[in-house]
């Protein structure tokens, strides 16, 4: 070949991946900066004074007199709009039929409205759901409902040729002419007084129980359990990954039963993680019964599984790259073959089953399917260590699942679930940091 | 063959053979090495000089298809025997192998290694062992304030002393030497040489070797192995002055090999 072409061949292999580097980075970047910007939402924001009374009902935080001087303020501040409506509301009461039928039910909508956003005039923290006793505890989800109550919100089909358009009409140009009409231009103006916004860091957000399905409230009972899943596993799948490793690499020799089983082992690393979940199900807790239903330790075993073919692979293979000299030395000094692969093997092979063990624990710590139908459940308590043997638990990833698809108020509860997706990815990175960390000391402590 | 009076023979081979599956690498070898004395193994590549040195701690049990006929005593007793404790037999027997391999642990560590797995746990009498070892094969000074450093921060020639060390540190009848040199510089070649005349006496040693050189400084005997069969064995200066067979002088003087 020339020197020229060849050049032009290794320049270009050269760029080629630089740029793979650069783009895996910057979708990285892409990726990972909503999830740590709108995941710092979910513990830093501006918290209004329903969420400090919040906190101070639901977990006895905070300084009460200056939570009820400060929610005293606020409802001087919200006065004007209660009066308006109370004014209103008997208005309609003796209006004529024509007035009546044209306002009833748009009324009805705005009281709705601005019980979302200011919550219930009379407060009685005992009855409702825990959401129905509060307003808007977050600024950010303040402004929206602002605006739910300043316009009214409709759909265009007038094309047919489309999907409906939305339009956002002002609620005042509809009661215009009506006593309700100035309270949209105080709302406006006032919402600030009435509300109390303050920055607040709700660093508990990550030892909290959470309150209401995620309405109010933190993360920990997730955290927790996503931490003994993840650790459950790996507490079953080293032990015999690393065993099973060593008989492939050390004993088992090269038969055709072997070779058949080095094929399932890598099969079954590709085998899709539903089929795992289900198959926990079928094995782990309908046939062989380690719990009554789903429970921690049910989940730990199916996500045993899944990963035990990356270990097992992965370290055969580290135990193999061990120089035959290490074996060659230690026997001929009258090591047993046994003493040998613990004093001399597995010491030499630890960094190689060490990054195993790192990618295993991070796809152990983010997997959903295994878990849906062998631990996981929406709402929990943080569990004991005892009762990880029959208790189900809520898990990060589970968690952020359901959050997304399948609660009931999706849309009001987006900043917890970008939290947990902002402490899943934090936590997988922070227990990578340390194995990568033990690992770089071990490969250290070899070279010499 | 050859007596030599006043000295016990400690390694006896009686028609001894090492196939690999069905390919005789050494065949039918007898020789009696006797104690205290260095031996050299001579041959060119393929002549099965290494393959019979790895018989004698049956190192060769760790190849697939591979088996030995015959007799192989050592002190008296049969290496091949039902029943024959290979662990127990290669603490008898130590080893040094061509390519310098001490463990990726420290100095102290890599030489109390053989000792410690035989039971020995006082950590006095273990660095006292360590001590000696590493005096016997003149590395002491060299390494003794670090000792707890890793040892493949040392260089080849003391990588390769240190082996030596760790395999004298389980006090072997035996030391099979296997190219021991070859994988060094000159001047780390001639410390390892020194050493084994150091060692002469205290250890009874066998070594192959590829440089005929070599086997002429270090040796007392030499055997001259030829496509698996043992050619000539004798005192050394006798091989390098007036061999008996033809093909041993064609060797040592480079007409092949």
């Amino acid at each position: 070949m020339e020197i020229g072409t060849r050049k032009i061949l290794d320049r270009s292999f050269s760029s080629v991946g630089m740029f793979a580097i650069v783009l895996m980075a910057v979708s990285l970047v892409i990726l990972l900066q909503p999830v740590i910007i709108r995941g710092f939402g979910a513990f830093a924001f501006r918290g209004t004074v329903e969420f400090r009374e919040m906190m101070l009902d639901r977990f006895g935080r905070g300084d009460e007199n200056g939570i009820r001087k400060e929610t005293a303020e606020a409802e001087l501040a919200r006065r004007p709009v209660y009066e308006l409506v109370e004014v209103f509301e008997s208005e309609l009461m003796d209006a004529d039929p024509d007035f009546k039928t044209k306002y009833r039910s748009e009324f009805r909508d705005l009281k709705v409205r601005l019980e979302e956003l200011l919550g219930p005039r009379v407060r009685d923290s005992d009855k409702a759901l825990p959401r129905k006793c509060y307003g808007q505890t977050r600024w950010d989800r303040a402004g929206k409902k602002l605006h739910d109550v300043l316009y009214i919100e409709s759909y265009d089909y007038s094309d047919p040729s489309k999907m409906g358009t939305r339009i956002f009409s002002p609620r005042a140009d509809y009661f215009k002419g009506t006593s309700l009409e100035p309270l949209f231009d105080i709302l406006e103006r006032d919402i600030e007084g009435m509300m109390k916004p303050r920055p607040t860091l709700y660093w508990r957000f990550f030892f909290d129980e959470s309150i209401d399905s995620h309405f109010f409230g933190g993360i920990w009972p997730e955290m927790l359990g996503t931490f003994y899943l993840s650790l459950g596993a790996m507490l079953f799948a080293i032990p015999f990954g690393i065993i099973t490793a060593i008989y492939l690499a050390e004993y088992s020799g090269t038969g055709r039963f072997v070779s058949l089983l080095r094929t399932c082992i890598s099969s079954l690393a590709g085998v899709p993680s539903i089929v795992f979940g289900l198959f926990g199900l079928a094995f782990f807790i309908n046939t062989v019964h380690v719990s009554d239903s789903k429970s921690v330790l049910a989940g730990s075993l199916t996500l045993a599984l899944l990963i035990l073919p990356t270990i097992i692979r992965a370290s055969e293979e580290a135990i193999i790259a061990v120089p035959r000299g290490y074996k060659e030395a230690s026997m001929s000094v009258g090591a047993s073959k046994w003493h040998t692969i613990i004093a001399v093997i597995l010491p030499a092979a630890m960094p190689g089953i060490l990054t195993s063990m790192i990618i295993s624990l991070g796809r152990a710590a983010g997997e959903t399917a295994p878990i849906i139908f062998t631990a996981a459940v929406s709402v929990g308590k943080p569990l004991g260590l005892l009762q990880v043997f029959n208790q189900p638990t809520p898990a990060l990833p589970w968690n952020i699942y359901n959050l997304a698809t399948e609660h009931e108020a999706v849309d009001e509860i987006r900043h917890i679930q970008y939290g947990m997706v902002f402490t899943l990815v934090l936590m997988v990175l922070m227990l990578n940091l340390a194995a990568i960390l033990i690992r770089a000391r071990i490969t250290k402590r070899l070279r010499g | 063959m050859v007596e030599f009076p006043g000295k016990k023979d400690l390694l006896t081979a009686e028609n001894f053979s090492v196939f690999y599956g069905s390919n005789e690498a050494v065949r039918r070898v007898s020789l009696d090495i006797p104690e205290g004395l260095v031996t050299s193994i001579i041959g060119p590549s393929g002549c099965g000089k290494s393959t019979f040195l790895r018989a004698v701690n049956r190192m060769n049990d760790l190849i697939p298809r591979c088996r030995a006929e015959g007799a192989l005593r050592l002190d008296g007793q049969d290496l091949y025997e039902q029943g024959v404790d290979v662990v127990m037999l290669r603490k008898t027997v130590g080893m040094v192998f061509q390519k310098p391999n001490p463990f990726p642990k420290s100095i102290f560590d890599n030489i109390s290694f053989g000792p410690r797995i035989h039971g020995l746990r006082d950590r006095s009498k273990l660095a006292a062992v360590v001590e000696k070892s590493l005096r016997q094969a003149a590395l002491w000074d060299e390494v003794k304030d670090r000792l707890g450093d890793n040892a493949l921060g040392l260089s080849g020639g003391q990588q390769q002393r240190l082996c030596i060390a760790r395999a004298i540190a389980v006090k072997p009848k035996i030391l099979l030497m296997d190219e021991p040199a070859s994988a060094l510089d000159p001047a780390s070649t001639s410390r390892i040489e020194d050493l084994i005349a150091e060692l002469r006496g205290k250890y009874t040693i066998l070594i192959v070797t590829h440089n005929m050189q070599q086997a002429a400084r270090v040796s007392d005997l030499t055997a001259f192995f030829y496509e698996g069969n043992l050619i000539e064995f004798d005192e050394t200066s006798r091989i390098f002055t007036k061999p008996r067979e033809k093909r041993t002088e064609d060797y040592i003087t480079g007409r092949f090999g």
